[in-house]
């Protein structure tokens, strides 16, 4: 039996040329660009720390960090909050196939241009929208929930709130239930099982879907600028006023790599925390 | 006990809040590309087609279709090409940098589409790529090759190890191996890893929006339109996106449900 190298590196090597080429170069162009200059409306390559010190002494890009970074904080607390109950009963109240179908319906939203939600929310939530004229009934309203931080924090969890139920769900469903009902037989109550038993045990799962659902709505553009009203712009809006409206690659490029930093940092304190072991 | 039934009736009434939550978007822009009204709200204005019309009779909206379909079949097969042997790889070979090696393949979802965007629209100017259809593949097969990995990983990690092995010893080479013992065996998971990258590859926008000059796909379109002004179309345009995607992704759950069910039913 003949086992050749070219079989082997024939399935191992395209997908490293392919993200090689497509994946890490791009990333690390954009580093590089960051240091390039314009003149005339062209971009030259060159070494220089101009951008740099532009975007760093400017207030409103730090404006912006400070929004971007509260906002996705703030999305990552109230979709990890509202998500919770939701992903409990399907870990525990449910029979197995109730969450599997469950899991599948969490899944369709993927599925659906999430501009054409985003686009929807906007026609529900505006000033004579579908819920204003539903509290008129009641005469209640009309609520001002377009251009507000409430518009944008609903787009996010359009986009979030799909995936942390499902990530929770499975961590949930993945403790040994044996821990649960030993710790309910001790007369251990409720609330204090959740909060001394499931969350530890989940923790690592939890941590997970916390730092997917900071990564998803701090780089995301579309929540922010159609229901948020994008005064003042987030990051990614600045990224693409930048790219769009000025020529200003290079600028865009610098928010781009600290947008990337942050999330790199904020990714290695999830995991570092999610693996460290618990000290007592 | 009557306080875990309110408890528990508490718990489902939440979930079912959490649904409606997650589904109303959806079915709301549903009903409103069938509402007369331009600007829609309750109560709804009268049934119309005219919205269907307008995208039907709209030259823009049929290239973009054009481009998109285009586009999201050639991410399908090649983002399944690249991803089935990398999931082979990672099933048959133990070797010293395979972290670093799934890492680069795992990775790209990770990177907000927004910053991807941009490194990618820099890196095919330079590279002489730019504003062409083969950029806006080039770009989501990058992104949706880790889902086709994914899948394709699973299903392998279904298949008894000695298979292949047993077909080396009947003397077939590592390709006959591989054409007629692991493909067949990887189909259903093929098939289905080619439905989702397509239809992943039809809804993406942000990438598509920077790379794409002047050959729009689907989901450009739409947010050309939603940034100009409220236009109903879009919630048509958004209905039939969101009946192919879903064609895609229930023919890719069904492939794979039924060949797993056939396979329990055969073992007994």
């Amino acid at each position: 039996m003949a086992h050749w190298p070219v079989f082997k590196y024939a399935m191992r090597l395209p997908i490293v040329i392919w993200q090689g080429l497509f994946f890490i170069a791009p990333l690390i162009f954009m580093v590089a660009m960051s240091f390039f200059v314009v003149r005339n409306y062209r971009m030259t390559e060159d070494f220089v720390m101009k951008n740099w010190l532009k975007m760093m002494s400017r207030d409103y890009f730090w404006d912006s960090y400070a929004l971007t970074f509260g906002l996705a904080t703030l999305s990552t607390i109230v979709v990890m909050t509202v998500a919770f109950p939701a992903a409990y009963t399907l870990a525990f109240r449910v029979s197995d196939s109730t969450r599997r179908w469950a899991v599948f319906l969490l899944i369709i939203p993927f599925f659906t241009s999430y501009l054409v939600r985003i686009f929807s929310w906007y026609v529900i939530l505006a000033e004579s929208g579908v819920i204003n004229a539903m509290l008129s009934y009641i005469g209640l309203g009309p609520y001002v929930m377009l251009n507000t931080k409430f518009g944008t924090i609903v787009g996010y969890m359009t986009l979030t709130l799909p995936l942390v139920i499902i990530l929770q769900t499975f961590s949930l469903a993945n403790i040994d239930r044996s821990l649960i009902e030993a710790a309910h037989n001790l007369g251990c109550k409720p609330w204090r099982t959740i909060y001394r038993v499931i969350l530890p045990l989940a923790r690592t799962g939890l941590i997970i879907a916390a730092v997917f659902c900071f990564i998803l709505s701090f780089g995301d553009f579309v929540s922010p600028y159609y229901l948020g009203g994008s005064k003042p712009p987030t990051l990614p809006i600045l990224i693409i006023d930048t790219v769009k409206s000025g020529q200003q690659w290079p600028r865009a490029a610098v928010v781009a790599v600290v947008m990337m930093v942050t999330l790199f940092a904020v990714a290695f304190a999830g995991i570092a925390s999610a693996y460290r072991r618990r000290g007592s | 006990m009557n306080r875990d039934r309110l408890l528990k009736g508490f718990l489902f009434g939440y979930l079912a809040l959490v649904f409606v939550f997650i589904f109303a978007p959806i079915l709301f822009s549903i009903i409103f590309s069938f509402n007369s009204d331009r600007f829609p709200t309750i109560p709804l204005g009268g049934f119309t087609l005219k919205w269907y019309e307008t995208i039907w009779q709209d030259p823009d909206v049929w290239e973009a279709a054009r481009t998109s379909l285009m586009v999201s079949i050639s991410v399908a097969i090649t983002a399944t090409c690249l991803g089935f042997a990398t999931a082979y790889t990672d099933y048959r070979y133990q070797f010293k940098l395979k972290p670093l090696y799934l890492a680069l393949i795992l990775l790209p979802p990770t990177i907000p589409l927004i910053i991807m965007a941009l490194a990618m629209l820099a890196w095919f100017a330079k590279i002489g790529l730019s504003g062409q259809v083969v950029s806006i593949i080039i770009a989501h097969t990058v992104l949706t090759a880790p889902f086709a990995m994914a899948i394709i990983r699973l299903r392998l990690s279904q298949m008894d190890a000695s298979l292949e092995a047993a077909a080396w010893n009947l003397g077939a080479d590592q390709w006959r191996a591989l054409r007629l013992v692991i493909i067949p065996f990887c189909k259903p998971a093929i098939i289905s890893s080619f439905c989702l990258t397509a239809a992943v590859s039809f809804d993406e926008f942000a990438i598509a929006w920077f790379i794409s000059g002047l050959n729009k796909t689907i989901p450009v379109v739409v947010l050309e339109i939603v940034t100009g002004n409220i236009d109903p179309q879009v919630n048509a345009i958004g209905s039939f996106v969101f009946l192919t995607s879903m064609t895609l992704v229930i023919i890719a759950q069904v492939v794979l449900m039924t060949k797993e069910k056939k396979e329990k039913d055969h073992h007994g």
